[in-house]
């Protein structure tokens, strides 16, 4: 496993995102699906980017997913690894893998979501790789 | 040969500061704009278009036209990072045939290393900025994200460390006779894999330099560059593009020179195969590996392979590039490298790049930009350009 974790900086919210921040305090991943097109979007917004429409819908993720691609910051105050995570529901987002040694991280590999405690108390929605939780 | 061309880059300056520490930024923009200008052979009073971008300070195009005592009847601050200005070639071009001015005048300035200005951190644009919150807390910085496009290219083509230090060592080879060059010493590709890991797997001579200073074009119209003379570079064909996440449907295998590259080539009736020089966007060796393949000169997923063993050294490679160092060695102004490209392409049309880097009989030329954050929120721009007998 890997040494300390950095600290992570609070999320800014707005009346768009305020749901998505709330419901990862409950410890649930949100994304946005649209009813008219059917398609899912990340970073969620009110209107579908993929087709306009206004009839977007909030559900909860399955939280498992895989890794796009990622990078270890090796030269930050304390290491970390930035991702892109492709979730099963098809988006992909810009997320930390946590609990794992930099050198089992690879591309391709599953991941499951977990939950950090941000500096001002909210949750920010991280992944682990999967079945090593 | 005589191509049509639309308009013209009469006059280039690239500020020979590397560090600012005893100037302002609005300074340094009317440094340059005064420099661009005595090459061209035209004075302040001549520039009745503006061009500029996020970096000019306060009202931005307002506040340097008023700093400079501009008196414009056309404006544009068109803002997509560090291609701003190769986008502005390609916007003023436009302007100048639909009449709205006749000679155009693009700056840039900045002054990151006088400042201190680190580059680990992550750019907060703003709690108004829609994506903010779902990046920030991440630890997005610039390296790491043009490090995970490096990844997904090793990931998916096989591109190895050793290619990209190419890029780096092809740099170099041409900043050693550059006098201004932040960076002279020529590097080998150990060199490249032994400097320190930055974000994987980008080290930190996979980077491009911090520096001060900036640039400046004058772009004109067929009858004033008629009245300039034969150092006018004729500008055949631009293209622009901007390419995003898409709303999660993220693609870091290409980015917007896929788009912004054929738009120029086609508008100019030319291919990659008819240049002489390029001037690729290096803010770090993956955005060249990258660009080359969008842009056609070597097959997507084939770029470890063109870039290796000096194919992009003048006189050794196929496909001299950045012959003043680029951004990897020499300057990247502003943390915006879009105008120093422009600017070399045109000293290698002109014949007035360094001899020891000069293309012989530099016919046909292309500079590209990048803009932002490599495939994933980017603005690219693409121009050709051609001597004034091409
Ligand atoms: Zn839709």
């Amino acid at each position: 496993m890997s040494m300390a974790e950095r600290t992570y900086p609070d999320p800014t919210t707005n009346l768009e995102t305020e749901r998505y921040w709330a419901a990862a305090r409950d410890g649930k991943l949100l994304i946005k699906t649209c009813n008219a097109c059917g398609e899912a979007h990340y970073y969620p917004r009110e209107i579908c980017p993929h087709c306009g429409s206004t009839d977007t819908e909030w559900r909860e993720a399955s939280g498992k997913g895989t890794i796009y691609s990622y990078s270890v910051m090796r030269r930050a105050e304390t290491p970390y690894v930035i991702a892109y995570v492709t979730l099963d529901e098809g988006v992909t987002m810009m997320t930390n893998i946590v609990d794992a040694d930099f050198d089992a991280i690879a591309i391709g590999k599953a991941v499951e979501v977990t939950f950090r405690a941000t500096e001002g108390g909210m949750a920010l929605p991280v992944f682990r790789l999967a079945g090593e939780g | 040969m005589s191509r049509p061309a639309k308009g013209f880059i009469a006059g280039v300056f690239e500020h020979p500061t590397r560090k600012a520490v005893d100037k302002t930024i609005p300074q340094l923009h009317a440094e340059v704009a005064l420099g661009a200008l005595k090459d061209a052979g035209l004075t302040k009073d001549d520039v009745d278009g503006y061009f500029c971008a996020g970096d000019a300070p306060g009202l931005g195009g307002l506040s340097m036209a008023e700093y400079m005592g501009l008196k414009v009847r056309h404006i544009d601050t068109t803002e997509t990072g560090g291609s701003s200005y190769t986008v502005h070639v390609g916007h003023a071009v436009d302007a100048i045939a639909a009449g709205r001015c006749s000679v155009a005048l693009v700056t840039l300035a900045g002054r990151p290393r006088a400042d201190g200005v680190a580059t680990l951190g992550s750019r907060n644009y703003g709690p108004a900025s829609p994506d903010v919150g779902f990046e920030l807390p991440y630890g997005p910085a610039i390296t790491n994200l043009y490090g995970m496009a490096a990844m997904r290219h090793m990931y998916a083509y096989g591109t190895t460390s050793e290619q990209l230090a190419w890029i780096k060592v092809a740099a170099s080879h041409h900043a050693q006779h550059n006098e201004h060059a932040l960076l002279r010493d020529v590097v080998t590709v150990d060199d490249v894999l032994n400097s320190p890991m930055i974000a994987d797997p980008l080290h930190r001579l996979d980077c491009c330099v911090i520096s001060d200073g900036g640039g400046a074009l004058v772009i004109v119209g067929p009858e004033v560059a008629r009245s300039l003379g034969g150092r006018c570079v004729k500008v055949l064909g631009t293209g622009e593009a901007v390419k995003h996440l898409n709303g999660g449907k993220v693609d870091l295998s290409h980015n917007g020179a896929a788009m912004s590259g054929p738009i120029a080539f086609a508008e100019a009736e030319l291919t990659p195969a008819d240049m002489d020089y390029v001037s690729i966007y290096d803010s770090f060796t993956i955005t060249v590996l990258q660009t080359l393949e969008d842009l056609g000169f070597c097959e997507k997923g084939a770029g470890g392979r063109f870039v290796a063993d000096g194919n992009l050294i003048s006189g050794v490679g196929k496909l001299p590039f950045n012959t003043d160092g680029g951004g990897l060695c020499n300057n990247h102004p502003g943390n915006r490298g879009g105008m120093t490209k422009v600017i070399e392409a045109v000293r290698q049309l002109r014949g007035e790049a360094h001899p020891k880097v000069q293309v012989p009989d530099c016919t046909l030329a292309l500079a590209h930009g990048t803009g932002g954050s490599i495939a994933t929120r980017m603005g690219s721009a693409t121009v050709i350009l051609g001597r004034n007998d091409a």
